[in-house]
Parts: C-alpha cells; structure tokens; sequence
C-alpha cells in the first residue's frame, strides 16, 4: 500500500491532485460525470467581488502543445457564489475546498476573502494575483514583490483560513515575489499561472483572440512551471502547490519532486473531463513503480 | 456526456471542402438534433467540436469543412482509425415547439444538424420544409438526401449557379409555423429580421473545452451569460443580442 495523502497548511488532503480554478468550474459538471470525492480539493473558479462577463469572443486559441485562453475571470460575484454555487456544491463535494479570489483593487480582494472567511467549506484561499486578462488588476499585483506583499496583508487581516498566493510567471524573478509574500504572512504558494502569450490569423492579419493576448497552458508550460516551483521551493520555507501543464500521474511526482507540496490540474481537464480521475487512479501505480512509499517524503526529493 | 471511442468506417468528400464520416460507436447520448461531438485529434491538444448530422443504431454521421488544421487532419484519416470522442454534448434543437410546419433554414457547413432534425420532425408527424443556402453550386450537398426524407426543399445559391439566385432570406416560404437554423452569424441574424415567425438558431464559438468547464464560449443573452457549448449551441429568437 502505497500513501498518496498530503498536507497543506493543517489540512490533510487524500491526494495531492486538485483541479485548477477555471478548468473545473464549480465541479459539479464534473460531479455528473464522476464522483469528485475523490479529488485532495479542487480550486473553483476565480471569484471577484462583483459580477464579470470576462473578455469578449474568441476567447480561445490552439497552441503547439498548449492552449491560449482570454477568459477575463468570468463569475457570478461573490454573493451569488455563497449564495447559490457553493450550496449546490456542497450536495456533490464533501470535503474542504480552495477559494480562488481576484480582484482590482487591495479592498477587493479583502472584501472577496472576509466575505469568504465565513464559508465553513473553504479550507483555502488562494490569491490570484496573476491574471494576465484582465486590465488594471490581476496580474499587476503579481508583477511587483512590494504590490504581491500588499495584497497578501490586506487578506491576511480579514481571514483566518490559510492564505496562499497565486503567482505569476509572467515576472524577471518569481523568487522574489515569493519571498514577498511569504514575509507578509502568507501561509503558501500557488504556482504557475499562465505565461502571456499571441497567435495571430495570418488570413486575417490580427490576433487571434478578441483581448489580443492570453495565458498559455497546457503540456508546453510544464518545463517552465517545473523550473519556477524548483526556484521558489528553494527560496521560502512555505509549501508551494506546482502548477502548469500537469497531464499524468508522472508529471505529479516529477512536480512534487521539485518542491510542490500538492499539485494542481488544469487545461488536462478541458480535454479529458476524466483527467484528474485517472491521474488519482494512475498515482499508485507510479509510485509503486518508482519506489515510492509516500509522496510526502519525496516533497522537494530533486534539490 | 461520455467520452468514447468511435471507429471511422468511411471518410468521403462531399463537395468543395466538405467531407462526410460515418463512425461506429455509442450514440445512446445523442438525445437531440443539434448537439454536438468534441473529437480528439492525434498531436493536437484541443478537442474539435463538429455538429452531429445522423446519429442512430450506433453509427455517427459528421459532415464537417476544412477550415484549419484540425479539420484538415480529420479529411485525411482512414477507415478503421479510432478516435475519442465527447458525445451528447450542447442543448440541441428542442421540437416540441416546432408547430405542424417548421421551416428549417441551412448556411453552408450549417446544414448537416438539419438533418437529424428533419427526421425527427418527421417522426413525430410534423410536416418540415428547409430552405439550404451556399455560395456556388460545387459547395452544394445534402440535397438529396433532404429530399429523401420528403422535405420540400429549396436551394439557394449566392452566385446563381444553381438552384435559386441569392440568399436564403431570398427563398423563404410564406407559410410556416416556427423556423430553425444553423449557419453563419450574419445568416441567423438576417434571417431573424426577415422571419415572421419564433425559431430557435444554433452559434458556432472556439471552444475550449465543449462541456461548459471553461467559460471559453460564453455570449450574453437578453435574460443571462450563457456558455455556447453547455447551454446553447442553440439559442431561442428572443433572448439572443446581436
């Protein structure tokens, strides 16, 4: 018997895959597919204080090995996630799960945590100050260790729940920022969030995507997320989930090895809705193979 | 939804750029005209969404036209290549409404999903006539087997070189009780102006994921945000913005 269990910040989780915000939406579309019990968490998707319709069409691109997205933080507002997602995902997923929370503004994201500190179902929150889609917020928080510090205080004050920080790439040096936050409280780290990336309509001679730029994932960012939690896992001493690209229970090991504590799951899920499923089935296999008695010893395993 | 694997039995070319496949595999998820299959294509790592043509006695009809990369792999498999394919995915056409002589109206690669509609619409005693609109006559298919199923059909072509001179809105029948589409946008929405009566119009979006995950597709609507491929592709007249 192999052990697949994991910590986060006191909270155990049964395994260390969990869903990316925006690929999994609420879970339950996936709940109707199977039992998403089976998930360590999953982190919904990214919630701002007041209601977006996100970025206008198209919204996607193909890219080699990857894809582009300009989703824009489409979401109901946090009122009408406490109000109306979270009870229905309550009926379908019983354990604690991570709230992804955007904003525009430091009062916003410390609005969108307070008003989620009193979710009994939240055992996370993770900050995403990494969006490159979005104008005037997102990823310009990320962008600065000072502006990164910032956000992570004003959250820290109005929650009790462990707050991690999402991170993004998209920076001369991730390690500094990580530090950034970790010297303002910050209870972890999530990493990566998209690379900002273009493709171009040769016909038509213009961007491919309406918001002319998008955040790249999938298998293609999975040799730079590697590096980068292998980077910051050096840097702090708060646990880090790894991120980017992740496709196989393979890609799990080889991320905790980096230094991730857990990891997270995304563009997978949009082409295979069962992804996380058979990872999760996958991991004991792969451990077996490699030797592995429990994934929490090999945290960090290649430095 | 389910993801399955279906097996090619034939690939042919229809018309300019149009081809046929018919897959063996499970079509129980298939429950309505208009809904769509998202198919995985080796090397590429998005999921192609085509509209279901046929489906029935698991055989799966697609007609799809190239139009990039990933259609254009798709025209050069073979019979007895396997592929994954997500089935029973978007809403569809919902018939009840349909009256006792709908209209269905085709724009180029929007017509295939008519198909199964008018045979269903035909089963259930209704009386469909379509109207089906292409630029030139070589793009032109699913004549025949329109007619085959007794549907009055007209052809509309842009250039004149076949069938009737012009657009669709240029043929539409006077008498009918409800319409139905699929086709380019700007297509649906002359149609709207034109139509005197209530319809239902199937949109075409990039996807990312083809099951409502993502929010890649979203669009407004009069009454909510709605994601083209979970609660559409098919919209009702009247809630849809331009």
């Amino acid at each position: 018997m192999v052990n697949t269990k994991v910590t986060l910040s006191g909270l155990t989780l049964d395994n260390p895959v969990i869903p990316a915000s925006g690929t999994f939406g609420y879970g339950y579309e996936f709940a109707e597919l199977y039992d998403i019990n089976i998930l360590g968490s999953f982190s919904f998707k990214g919630t701002t204080k007041e209601g977006r319709f996100g970025n206008p069409s198209p919204r996607i691109a193909e890219t080699p090995s990857g894809m582009l997205n300009a989703v824009g933080l489409q979401n109901p507002g946090v009122e009408a996630v406490i109000s109306e997602e979270l009870p229905k995902l309550k009926k379908v997923f019983n354990k604690k799960v991570i709230a992804n929370v955007s904003g525009f503004s430091p009062e916003d994201y410390a609005y969108t945590c307070e008003r989620l500190d009193g979710e009994e179902q939240v055992g996370i929150i993770e900050c995403n100050i990494s969006c490159p889609n979005v104008h005037g917020g997102g990823m310009a928080f990320g962008a600065s260790p000072e502006a990164a510090a910032e956000i992570t205080r004003v959250v820290k004050k109005v929650t009790k729940k462990p707050v991690y920080m999402k991170l993004s790439p998209n920076v001369t040096d991730i390690k500094a920022v990580a530090l950034a936050c970790e010297e303002a409280g910050a209870d972890g780290l999530s990493l990566i969030n998209t690379l900002l990336g273009m493709r171009i309509d040769i016909k038509g001679r213009k961007p491919l995507l309406a918001n002319r730029t998008g955040g790249l994932s999938g298998p293609a960012v999975f040799p730079v997320a590697l590096r980068m939690v292998y980077d910051v896992y050096e840097a702090v001493k708060i646990p880090v989930i790894g991120m980017g690209g992740i496709m196989s229970a393979e890609d799990i090991v080889e991320m905790m090895l980096a230094g991730a504590s857990a990891c997270q799951v995304g563009a997978a899920n949009l082409v295979d809705p069962f992804a996380c499923k058979k990872i999760i089935e996958d991991l004991p296999r792969v451990m077996e193979k490699y030797k592995i008695k429990s994934l929490e010893e090999i945290i960090g395993g290649a430095h | 939804m389910t993801d399955s694997i279906f097996e090619i039995l034939e690939n042919k070319k229809l018309a300019r750029d149009v081809y046929c496949m018919r897959l063996s595999g499970d079509t129980s998820q298939i429950t309505r005209p208009g809904q769509f299959v998202n198919i995985k294509i080796d090397g590429l790592f998005l999921r192609r969404p085509i509209s279901v043509c046929d489906a029935g006695g698991n055989v799966l009809t697609l007609i799809y036209k190239v139009v990039g990369e990933g259609t254009r792999r798709m025209c050069e498999m073979r019979k007895g290549v396997k592929l994954s394919l997500l089935t029973g995915l978007g809403n569809g056409y919902d018939t009840s409404k349909s009256g006792d002589r709908p209209l269905l109206v085709g724009g180029g690669v929007g017509t295939p999903p008519l198909y199964l509609l008018a045979k269903k619409l035909v089963s259930e005693g209704k009386r469909p006539c379509a109207v089906i609109g292409f630029n030139t006559k070589d793009e032109v298919f699913l004549e025949k087997e329109l007619k085959a199923l007794g549907v009055p059909l007209t052809v509309a072509c842009a250039d004149g070189s076949y069938g009737e001179k012009g657009f669709v809105t240029d043929a539409l029948p006077g008498d009918y009780t409800y319409f139905y589409a699929c086709g380019p946008e700007p297509m649906l929405r002359a149609l709207c102006d034109a139509a005197h009566t209530s319809g239902q119009l199937s949109f075409e979006e990039r996807m990312g994921c083809g099951f409502g995950a993502c929010m890649g597709c979203s669009c407004k609507t009069k009454y909510k945000n709605k994601r083209i491929c979970k609660d559409g592709p098919v919209l009702e007249k009247e809630e849809i913005i331009w």
